[in-house]
């Protein structure tokens, strides 16, 4: 393991729980084979069976894995999701390339790519210039000839402004009243994209959230870790990690739900920071347990008679695709139920496993026909329907989409807010009666 | 019938037979070995892979405590190949007696095996899998040893030296002439042929059946057989051996072996030499064992359990006739029958542990050159056994067969998938046997074909095909042969059915039985079948038993 020992849980019986151990169950069967969108592009990667479970058996504890071969598995989690067994086979094989890593050194375009926090705060106020840069046909050939990383790449652009900037402005001009209790609290991790690349996202979750009546609270947090991770740099990544948790656990001791709009951060978060990274203490926990998607946490809300129905009906039909990551979650579509909610609105899962960017993976150049390969279905169906906008729970996914069929993509809560009639133009709070918990007269005693 | 003469057939292709057939080679004599199976196929490839630091024995047994540290040197030196410089470790948990580990230590220091205290956090960080409740850990020179590549080693340094091996030869009868042993007729197992072998004395290396052997030639040496039972768990659960620092007993000792962890043993006092059996006691005796040095480990996946038959011997004048199972010393005895019977040409070597091959095979070398006269001493401890040509084994490397798929060094796709068996490595063994009969257990010990977790339910079919294709057997043989592999691969999964086990099991029960059909192929419509039913496993009308 890169930079920090595993620690071993005192419930001994856990150890075979942990991801190495877990490639004790596979049977061979090569369900995560046939499934994986990888294996069949490329014959680089002999598939996730291959490369992971077996290959697992051959590795030298504490010494680096000699399989490069790894390096071509995206780390979409479809395998892990697939397996009847429960061996965590994207897993295995991300720990294998933090091994890889520790020993052979992190390429200039990997760290480049795992440090998109950074970008995203220092390319901010050089908005229009950077926006340039990454449109420029002459500068992306230069970074895909020197960086190795692809021109074809869907690079965000630059907002300009960040989330966080909007957000101290809105509550200096609209102080928002401290509720009693916490019962209605939720804290918003808005992620670095949602921070500084689509602020728009960010700002209409937290209009959704305070139109459904929450107080949203938002606190200091950094990147998830989750490009870091996938690049094999599991030091910054854990750093990444620790930050968040001690950001976050207050606020889990005290039952606040913690929601996303990025359904990778959330799945970093919820499961990565644990199975992948090992931190396994009670902090990690406690945060992970308390983490919800953003689409998962207004079903709660609607499963628990809290979700506003008042919609107005949107006369749409839209294709929706599920990113890998919010698969990983284990807990089906919940963006497709509360969409399902608004009258009118029709929305459809596109029959497509991964869109093929996985994160930082369709960025890297020897990578990227393998990332339009697999995203390619996607393609193939948005054409079909002609639909011009797409849904989407994640960020380089949207990109992604974007760059493979050239229509809109929008996060479902975009839709939500759309039919909540929700607009972010001088966005001021909603007047949130504060209801007595009880009658004002039963408690004077009149 | 063939006739050959030679000065010394050496009887069993086990590491004593090996190392002593090795050694006699060195000093210039003309020498064959016969073995009844194929190489390492009795007790030294029944065993758990220890290279004994002699710490196991330091108590009780401080001769062959000396012995093992001094062997465990040459080894190392010698077939530095052949053995994973894992390192040792003595554990003391709670549940063992306190005043034991004094004794060790000084039983150690007078066994000049080195031992470096360490506490319980320092081995813990070392290996974090041990248990928290424990008491007291040394560290001790163990090692880990592919016996198969160790005998092979020795078979090939032999051929080198001029001598050479039969395998599948079993010794029908000894010649004898007068009150002299002259040699001994060999059957070949898979043939039938019967072949002479004239020798001027003849080494009796044969483990196990080295009574029989010795019967043959009307003498009585017996043969206290003790089985020992292991088990290989599908990970390695540890990077070092692990002993338990407790007076010997069953289940204390945690073996890294390869891509395993192989957990050992027991000590069942039986009446054959070929007695293989496992009982469910000792495979819950085992793992309830390991699981309070390594908590967890036995709700692990255990991929394989087999025994082995320790051939014991003391000789009648140390006078512990009474003495059974972990009593018996583990020392070895070398018997010159000229001393003990008044007949000449027959040495019989016997007792002792793998990692004292070496020196048995010296010492039984000596005894047989000083049947023939000669006064060369041995010389196997002074010069380093030649690195084997294409070392396709290696196994105790972890990351090799993996390093050479990425070098693009296995060409040819996967055939066994778990081992990372390529069809070229596949056909590259096959081929190495010439026109001589191939089974499929052969390319398993020299590949380790289908010893993965899936124990052949994948490779061994893709493999039949192949070695029908190549040797042009009629398709009745290859079903036989199918037949047999996967059988012999399913008697070690057996002791083992539940969890993950039985899962794999019943996935491999559905390819064979449900898609290919084995149990309803016909391969011998005289072979009898021992009609139990379905109820037990897949039972073919001929003898095909899962």
């Amino acid at each position: 393991m890169a930079g920090e020992k595993m620690t071993m849980n005192d419930n001994h019986s856990a150890l075979i729980h942990q991801t190495a151990f877990t490639a004790d169950h596979c049977l061979k069967c090569n369900i995560c084979t046939a499934a994986c969108p990888v294996a069949p592009l490329t014959p680089l990667f002999p598939g996730p069976k291959t490369v992971g479970p077996q290959a697992q058996r051959l590795r030298e504890p504490g010494q680096p894995s000699p399989d490069h071969a790894v390096e071509y598995c995206s780390g979409c989690g479809i395998c892990t999701l697939v397996c009847p067994h429960g061996v965590r086979v994207m897993e295995i094989n991300t720990q294998a390339k933090a091994q890889m890593t520790e020993t052979h050194g992190m390429s200039l375009r990997n760290w480049f790519l795992s440090r998109n926090e950074l970008w995203g705060r220092l390319g901010t106020p050089f908005a229009p210039l950077m926006n340039f840069g990454v449109r420029s046909r002459l500068l992306r050939w230069l970074a895909e000839r020197i960086f190795g990383i692809s021109a074809r790449g869907p690079l965000p652009g630059w907002a300009g402004y960040t989330f966080r900037g909007w957000w101290n402005k809105q509550l200096k001009r609209y102080p928002r009243p401290e509720p009693d209790g916490d019962a209605n609290r939720v804290v918003y991790f808005h992620g670095c994209s949602s921070n500084t690349y689509e602020p728009h996202i960010a700002q209409t979750a937290v209009a959704v959230l305070e139109r459904i009546g929450l107080h949203v609270e938002i606190p200091p947090q950094t990147c998830c870790g989750l490009p870091a991770q996938s690049n094999g740099d599991f030091t910054a990544a854990r750093r990444y990690a620790r930050t968040n948790i001690k950001a976050l656990v207050g606020y889990a001791r005290r039952g606040i739900p913690i929601v996303g709009t990025s359904a990778s951060c959330m799945t970093a978060i919820k499961g990565d920071y644990e199975h992948v990274l090992g931190l396994d203490d009670a902090d990690a926990r406690l945060v992970a347990a308390n983490t919800y998607d953003f689409m998962e946490f207004l079903w709660k809300l609607h499963a628990e008679g809290r979700l506003p129905l008042d919609f107005q009906p949107l006369e749409r039909e839209l294709p929706y695709h599920a990113p890998c990551q919010l698969k990983a979650h284990g807990m089906g579509r919940p963006a497709l139920d509360v969409l399902d909610l608004v009258p009118g609105l029709r929305v459809w899962e596109i029959d497509a496993d991964c869109c093929g960017i996985a994160g930082t993976y369709g960025y890297k150049a020897e990578k990227r026909e393998i990332a339009e390969g697999v995203g390619w279905p996607i393609a193939e169906q948005v054409y079909e329907v002609g639909a011009d906008t797409v849904v989407c729970d994640t960020e380089t996914c949207r990109w992604q989409i974007t760059s493979l069929t050239g229509t809109t993509t929008i996060h479902p809560v975009q839709l939500v807010a759309e039919a909540y009639g929700i607009s972010l133009e001088n966005y001021r709070p909603p007047v949130v009666s504060k209801a007595p918990a009880e009658s004002p007269v039963a408690q004077k005693g009149w | 019938m063939a006739t050959t003469a030679v000065d010394v057939l050496v009887i069993g292709g086990g590491a004593t037979g090996a190392a002593a057939a090795y050694d006699l080679a060195r000093r210039g004599v003309r020498v064959l070995l016969a073995e009844q199976r194929d190489l390492s196929t009795g007790t030294s490839g029944r065993y758990h892979g220890l290279l004994h630091s002699g710490g196991r024995y330091a108590v009780r047994d401080p001769e062959t405590a000396r012995e093992c540290i001094l062997e465990n040197r040459v080894l190392r030196r010698i077939a530095p190949f052949a053995i994973e410089d894992t390192g040792g470790l003595f554990v003391a948990t709670a549940l063992d007696p306190p005043d034991f580990p004094q004794q060790w230590v000084t039983g150690c220091a007078e066994a000049g095996i080195p031992t470096e205290k360490l506490t319980p956090g320092q081995a813990r960080e070392h290996e974090p899998t041990l248990a928290t409740d424990i008491t007291a850990v040394y560290r001790v020179p163990d090692g880990s040893c592919d016996s198969f590549d160790l005998v092979h080693v020795f078979v090939n340094a032999m051929r080198l030296f001029g001598g050479d091996a039969l395998i599948y030869h079993r010794v029908r009868a000894l010649l004898r002439e007068g009150d002299a042993v002259v040699g001994a007729e060999l059957e070949d197992t898979r043939t039938g042929e019967v072949r002479t072998v004239h020798a001027a004395c003849v080494l009796n290396a044969a483990g196990p059946w080295a009574g029989v052997v010795a019967g043959l030639a009307g003498l009585d040496v017996r043969i206290r057989f003790d089985r020992g039972a292991m088990i290989a768990m599908n990970t390695r659960w540890v990077n070092t051996v692990v002993n338990r620092l407790r007076p010997a007993a069953d289940g204390d000792i945690l073996v890294p072996v390869g891509t395993v962890c192989v957990l050992g043993t027991t000590s069942v006092h039986t009446d054959r030499p070929d007695d293989n059996t496992i009982e469910n006691w000792e495979v819950n005796k085992i793992l309830a064992e390991a699981d309070a040095v390594v908590p967890g480990i036995r709700a692990g996946r255990a991929l394989r359990a087999w025994s082995g038959v320790r051939p014991l011997y003391e000789p009648p004048e140390a006078g512990h006739d009474d003495a059974v199972g972990r009593a018996v010393k583990r020392t070895f005895s070398v018997i010159d029958h000229v001393e003990r019977d008044d007949v000449r040409g027959l040495v019989t070597v016997v007792g002792g542990k793998l990692t004292t091959c070496r020196l048995m095979g010296e010492q039984a070398a000596d005894v047989v050159c000083a049947q023939l006269d000669m006064d060369k001493p041995g010389t196997t401890a002074d010069e380093a056994l030649p690195v084997p040509a294409a070392p396709s084994r290696r196994y105790h490397q972890l990351d090799h067969r993996l390093r050479q798929l990425e070098h693009g060094e296995l060409a040819g796709e996967l055939i066994c998938e778990c081992e990372m068996v390529t069809r070229r490595q596949l056909e590259d063994a096959i081929a190495a046997y010439g026109d001589q009969p191939v089974q499929l257990d052969d390319l398993r010990r020299d590949l380790r074909l289908g010893m993965g977790p899936c124990q052949a339910g994948f490779c061994s079919y893709r493999a039949a095909g192949i070695l029908q294709q190549m040797h042009g057997t009629s398709g009745q043989e290859a079903v036989r042969a199918l037949a047999d592999f996967v059988n012999e691969r399913f008697r070690g999964v057996q002791p083992l059915l539940w969890g993950h086990g039985l899962r794999q099991f019943y996935l491999d029960e559905v390819i064979y039985r449900r898609t290919l059909g084995l149990d309803k192929l016909s391969w011998d419509a005289d072979a009898e079948g021992d009609g139990a039913g379905d109820d037990a496993g897949i039972e073919g009308a001929d003898g095909f038993t899962l």
